[in-house]
């Protein structure tokens, strides 16, 4: 269903999709495996050590990761990662919708982590 | 075997009106429900009636009014809403107006109140979350409101209400209190409170779980979302439900977008805190149940909090936007000139040091602080944004930024700049049993 793209290295988006939410300085993103074939590679790719270390002036505080084995899915919750949140952020983006996306344009094999 | 139908008629205050008249007037609904409040929502409609005293309810709530009470008298269906953000009693008073002027006789209009607590707690109240008290803002407290749940809505149920209006009303509570009306679950039958928190979880937020804040062409298409329903759920006595909505509306109801909203908002899956109950998500099955058919079962849930989150919000003084526009070769050098000049005027010839950033629009922004650039833009928009205690600061920024027309970089264009209200919000916590909701109906 989802074809990695032509000249490109296969992302997130090729495998999953996610949804953002926020309550104050709090993040949470929400992903899932299209198919429950890619779950495990999912749950091997999107660690909360990668998460934090690959954004780290935008993810101050710590992230945790819950999993949802029967449905395929992970949850990630990153505190302090909103730029002080909807009330102090001066992002144009203050409830961080977009940071769904931040998960599905990371690189499958992990080639963004390098540093 | 029983089933209650309840639907989302907005879930945000400026949420679509045509789509919940659509679906009042075909979905047979027992109930729908409005979810219109924000914790900043809330603050700002504490603006509102501090400059009105009569103000401080939803801005849309007349149009919403007119356009769905003949519906939902016409189709049996109760509204339960909480539009009346941070003046209740002024919008069951205008709503009664309304049905009267619709020749809508007799219908029950009931007020919830009681979440205004801004008489109960001390200056030196300590966060919910986080280090520090109330005293340590230094900024004007507008508005204090406890999130009610289910019980406060149950006796306007009981009552007979036809519209029920309330403020700082928990979104889950609203949609868990008319099912626990109808099928007679117990608040301390804590899986059905769970499940009945799961649908509200699932509905409050209306199109979020139909399609929208979803499409993402190539990989999630929806069709139609110009067109896109709101959701229903059609309930079953166990608190298992069928997700849906009406025929021939745009959208999509799919494993997918209710896996989405599943987590939406919600930290540990097994333990998301309301008035209600702390509901467990971790183990909820969803499963395809035909076209735009989704079955939710096997939510969980443990004892409710002992304590209740208020919202408290401080008017937060001004926020001023403005940008110009480079294009052509460039026009990412041209942009970042125009940006330092600001900086640099804005504190060296104003002596301005409020909080201040400035992002180029098309090479980075929203993912500027995320490490994320865009290499090859050629169209791109110098975007400031300050947020002051002081007007002025706004204002002398948006100046700045409109000068660099004739002084600033070539070839800039397309200024445009506006200064908006601010509002701060922060969460404590209360003993639920300081709060006393109470219930009077007015009657058309």
């Amino acid at each position: 269903m989802n074809a990695p793209r032509r000249n490109a290295r296969r992302i997130v988006r090729d495998i999953a999709h996610a949804r953002a939410g926020d309550k104050g300085n709090t993040s949470n993103v929400n992903v899932w495996a299209y198919d429950a074939a890619d779950f495990d590679l999912l749950k091997k790719i999107l660690t909360a050590e990668r998460i934090k270390q690959t954004f780290p002036y935008l993810i101050r505080g710590k992230v945790e990761r819950y999993e949802m084995p029967e449905l395929h899915g992970l949850n990630f919750v990153m505190h302090d990662a909103l730029e002080g949140g909807v009330n102090a952020s001066l992002n144009l983006d203050s409830h961080g919708k977009s940071w769904s996306y931040l998960f599905l344009g990371l690189e499958l094999d992990g080639a963004d982590q390098e540093s | 075997m029983v089933t209650f139908r309840i639907g989302t008629g907005a879930g945000f205050s400026s949420d679509r009106l045509d789509p919940a008249v659509d679906l009042v007037e075909r979905g047979k609904l027992d109930a729908v429900v409005l979810e219109c409040l924000g914790e900043r929502t809330v603050a700002f409609a504490h603006r509102d009636r501090m400059a009105d005293p009569a103000r401080g309810y939803n801005s849309h709530l007349e149009r919403r009014m007119r356009a769905l009470l003949p519906a939902c008298r016409k189709a049996g269906t109760v509204m339960i809403t909480n539009m009346g953000a941070a003046n209740p009693r002024a919008a069951a008073l205008r709503t009664q107006a309304i049905a009267r002027e619709l020749d809508l006789k007799g219908l029950k209009v009931a007020c919830i109140e009681g979440d205004d607590v801004s008489a109960l707690l001390p200056a030196n109240q300590p966060f919910m979350d986080e280090p520090g008290t109330l005293a340590d803002i230094d900024m004007p407290v507008v508005g204090m409101n406890a999130y009610l749940g289910a019980e406060a809505i149950t006796p306007a149920l009981k009552a007979g209400a036809d519209v029920i209006i309330g403020g700082r009303l928990a979104d889950p509570s609203m949609f868990l209190a008319p099912l626990a009306h109808r099928f007679g679950w117990d608040a301390t039958d804590m899986p059905r409170m769970g499940a009945g928190t799961l649908v509200g979880h699932l509905l409050e937020c209306g199109m979020q779980v139909t399609g929208g804040y979803f499409a993402d062409p190539g990989v999630k298409d929806v069709s139609n979302l110009a067109r896109c329903g709101y959701p229903i759920a059609e309930v079953q006595s166990d608190g298992s439900a069928i997700i849906t909505k009406l025929g021939g509306t745009g959208g999509c109801v799919s494993t997918q977008t209710v896996k989405e909203q599943l987590l939406y908002e919600v930290h540990d899956p097994a333990r998301y805190l309301t008035p209600d109950v702390t509901a467990d998500f971790s183990r909820v099955a969803i499963a395809a149940a035909g076209e735009d058919r989704v079955k939710v079962s096997n939510a969980g849930g443990s004892k409710r909090p002992d304590m209740l989150k208020v919202t408290v919000g401080f008017d937060g003084g001004f926020q001023g936007e403005a940008g110009v526009s480079y294009a052509g070769p460039a026009a990412q050098e041209r942009g970042h000139l125009a940006a330092e000049i600001v900086v640099e005027r804005m504190a060296r010839v104003h002596g301005v040091k409020s909080d201040l950033r400035a992002d180029l629009i098309g090479v980075s922004s929203l993912f500027a602080t995320a490490g994320i650039h865009a290499a090859d833009a050629q169209d791109v928009r110098l975007h400031v944004t300050l947020r002051s205690r002081a007007k002025e600061h706004a204002e002398l920024m948006l100046w700045e930024v409109e000068s660099l027309l004739c002084c600033g970089p070539a070839g800039g264009g397309g200024y445009r700049g506006a200064i908006t209200p601010c509002v701060m919000t922060k969460s404590v916590l209360i003993a639920r049993e300081r709060i006393e909701p109470t219930l009077d109906i007015l009657t058309a």
